[in-house]
């Protein structure tokens, strides 16, 4: 289990990102962060997988533990030998690579073999797209398959958590679906997900429990059954609020003064 | 006329190149029928010279495709190993001590201990490589690529200042086992550093050739490409990093040992003169491409035609357009490359989807 508690994270040692942040990830379940631009999910990330360092970030309160092992004070080449990975946002595949040969980047920590080529053809077989193209350059790739090769590429190192920042980032809604089916995929095979994302529709979709940010803290939590019937949730993260007839609000009567976000939790 | 011809398909500049590489085969044709023997010597000369620009770029491919900068202390790094050979062996004590190079009494033929003490000097090269990036390097991850250059230059400096020191400014010869001697195929002589500076270059390029291939080699090139992401994969960058500088460091020694050998020098001494050599092969390196090893290959050998065969054959010309002509050679190639391929031969242009 993955346990942030009361994280404070500090860019540049003023700007305060994270204030207080504390989020839980139970084994083999799915786990959304959904949140708007600048609330701080991406902190979050890098203060799990130890990549504040590089954008002169520190975690100055709080801790993260990983099934009570502490993992902050790692370097990240140790949290993902610990069982972490993540897929970061934007893909980031090498572009100037083979699609096999990044996929060999993402098990860089795993020197045994045998486990390397399991992993590998455990990863073929999610990915048949891959496979047909596995000489190919990865930068010439299309969006969906360059998502597909950056988790496949994560899967690689054998995690029992995954760590999703936002895939299914400029896809097509038929892409979309195809990644949320591999994530549930990857999360039946007993590997636990912590899926951050703003499309809020599809991460509660598949997810067991979700956490709302906002401004740096968490201001809701709860099963996903339950977020997806808030009704702060559905008009601000959803946008299915429907008015008093049970219709579809058109845009031209959408008073954006008349109700204020109140989180009460 | 041209336009219906493979020829005319090429930009001015491409159709330039190639009349440039007919006019020289044409050249080579017409000297082999008059002066076979000058011509083999100039060859053999111009493959040593390739071979010494080719090992020496490839230090600096390899840094530069760990870190994405040129390593401008390449040069300084090449003196301060052959600068601990010629200590090793003329010497036979290790620099500022008095420890006697233990390496000398082995016995057996000469050449055995001389091949072991370029080991011992690889080795220091290695460690002295290990420190530099630690110290200097290692604390610009993540930084502007552009600060790491500077920063290498600053080495240099620094280093060529300690280099002096050792060497008191003075000329140290570094003995070879082979001598100035060499051997004879017809009328052309044939130095054997020529022969040996060019198994020694098709040595390293296979070695990084297989490097590159290997686990830690993929990952250098992710390191290169992308370092927060690489480091996301579990990469340790610190680690990638002083491998290879030790690498980098260990070329630029065997590099250094060969530069101060014929067709670069015919002192066969280090004179604070050679720490140039690197700023010579950087042609080679720019014109075969900045992070390919065939390309440093193919450039240091362009490079190394083009100066032994500009000083042979252009020599009549010397007080027209001066004495020092052939040094200026391998940046009017690199400047004529450039044109026709910006990346240079075999470097990576920006992959882009269209």
């Amino acid at each position: 289990m993955l346990e942030l508690s009361n994280l404070e994270v500090v860019y540049n040692d003023v700007i305060l990102v994270l204030r207080g942040l504390s989020i839980e990830v139970p084994d083999e379940k799915i786990v959304a962060l959904l949140g708007a631009n600048g609330a701080g999910k991406t902190t979050t990330l890098r203060a799990i997988s130890g990549l504040l360092d590089v954008h002169e970030g520190a975690i100055t309160k709080g801790t993260v533990t990983y099934n009570g092992e502490r993992v902050d004070t790692q370097k990240p080449s140790e949290i993902v030998q610990t069982g972490i990975t993540q897929v970061m946002e934007g893909r980031r595949v090498f572009a100037e690579l083979t699609i096999d040969e990044n996929l060999r980047t993402g098990a860089f920590t795993n020197k045994d073999k045998k486990s390397v080529q399991d992993a590998y053809d455990k990863t073929m077989e999610l990915f048949p797209v891959l496979k047909e193209r596995r000489s190919h350059t990865a930068g010439y790739l299309s969006g969906g398959e360059q998502q597909m090769l950056a988790i496949g590429r994560a899967m690689m190192a054998n995690p029992d958590l995954l760590i999703l920042d936002e895939p299914s980032l400029g896809l097509a809604p038929l892409l979309v679906e195809q990644i949320r089916d591999i994530i549930v995929d990857i999360n039946k095979s007993g590997v636990s997900v912590l899926l951050i994302e703003q499309n809020a529709a599809m991460a509660l979709s598949i997810s067991d429990y979700g956490y709302i940010m906002e401004n740096g803290k968490i201001v809701l939590d709860g099963e996903a059954e339950k977020l997806r019937n808030d009704e702060d949730v559905q008009e601000f993260y959803l946008g299915l609020h429907t008015d008093e007839s049970g219709e579809r609000k058109s845009f031209r009567d959408v008073k954006h003064y008349k109700r204020r976000k109140r989180w009460l939790s | 006329m041209l336009a219906n011809t493979p020829l005319g398909k090429l930009s001015p500049a491409s159709l330039f190149v190639v009349g440039l590489a007919a006019a020289f085969v044409i050249f080579v044709i017409v000297q082999a029928i008059t002066s076979p023997a000058t011509l083999l010597q100039t060859v053999a000369a111009s493959l040593g010279l390739g071979a010494v620009y080719s090992i020496i770029a490839l230090g600096f491919v390899l840094i530069f495709k760990a870190t994405q900068t040129i390593n401008f202390a390449q040069g300084s790094l090449a003196v301060a190993g052959a600068l601990f050979l010629s200590f090793a062996v003329s010497d036979g004590h290790i620099p500022f001590t008095t420890i006697a190079n233990p390496l000398l009494n082995i016995g057996g033929p000469s050449w055995i201990p001389w091949v072991l003490s370029v080991f011992m000097a690889l080795f220091f090269a290695a460690i002295l490589g290990a420190i530099v990036e630690r110290i200097a390097i290692r604390p610009m991850v993540g930084q502007p690529l552009f600060s790491v250059a500077v920063i290498t230059l600053g080495l240099e400096f620094i280093l060529r200042t300690l280099n002096n020191d050792t060497s008191e400014t003075e000329f140290r010869s570094l003995e070879v086992p082979w001598g100035s001697e060499g051997f004879k195929i017809g009328d052309a002589l044939i130095n054997w550093s020529f022969v040996v500076s060019i198994a020694l270059a098709i040595v390293s390029f296979i070695a990084v050739f297989l490097f590159y291939r290997s686990r830690l080699g993929i990952a250098m090139r992710a390191v290169a490409f992308d370092q927060e992401a690489a480091m996301a994969q579990g990469i340790d960058v610190g680690k990638v990093f002083a491998i290879a500088w030790i690498a980098g460091s260990m070329l630029a020694t065997l590099g250094g040992i060969m530069g101060t050998q014929p067709p670069v020098k015919q002192t066969g001494a280090i004179d604070p003169q050679t720490a140039t050599i690197a700023f010579r092969a950087l042609p080679a390196v720019v014109l075969g491409g900045l992070d390919s090893a065939s390309g440093a290959l193919l450039g240091g050998l362009i490079v190394g035609f083009a100066e032994i065969f500009a000083g042979q054959y252009l020599s009549s010309y010397a007080s027209t357009i001066g004495a020092g002509y052939p040094l200026i050679i391998p940046y009017v190639v690199m400047l004529i490359g450039l044109v026709v391929r910006p990346h240079g031969i075999f470097g990576t242009p920006e992959i882009r989807r269209v």
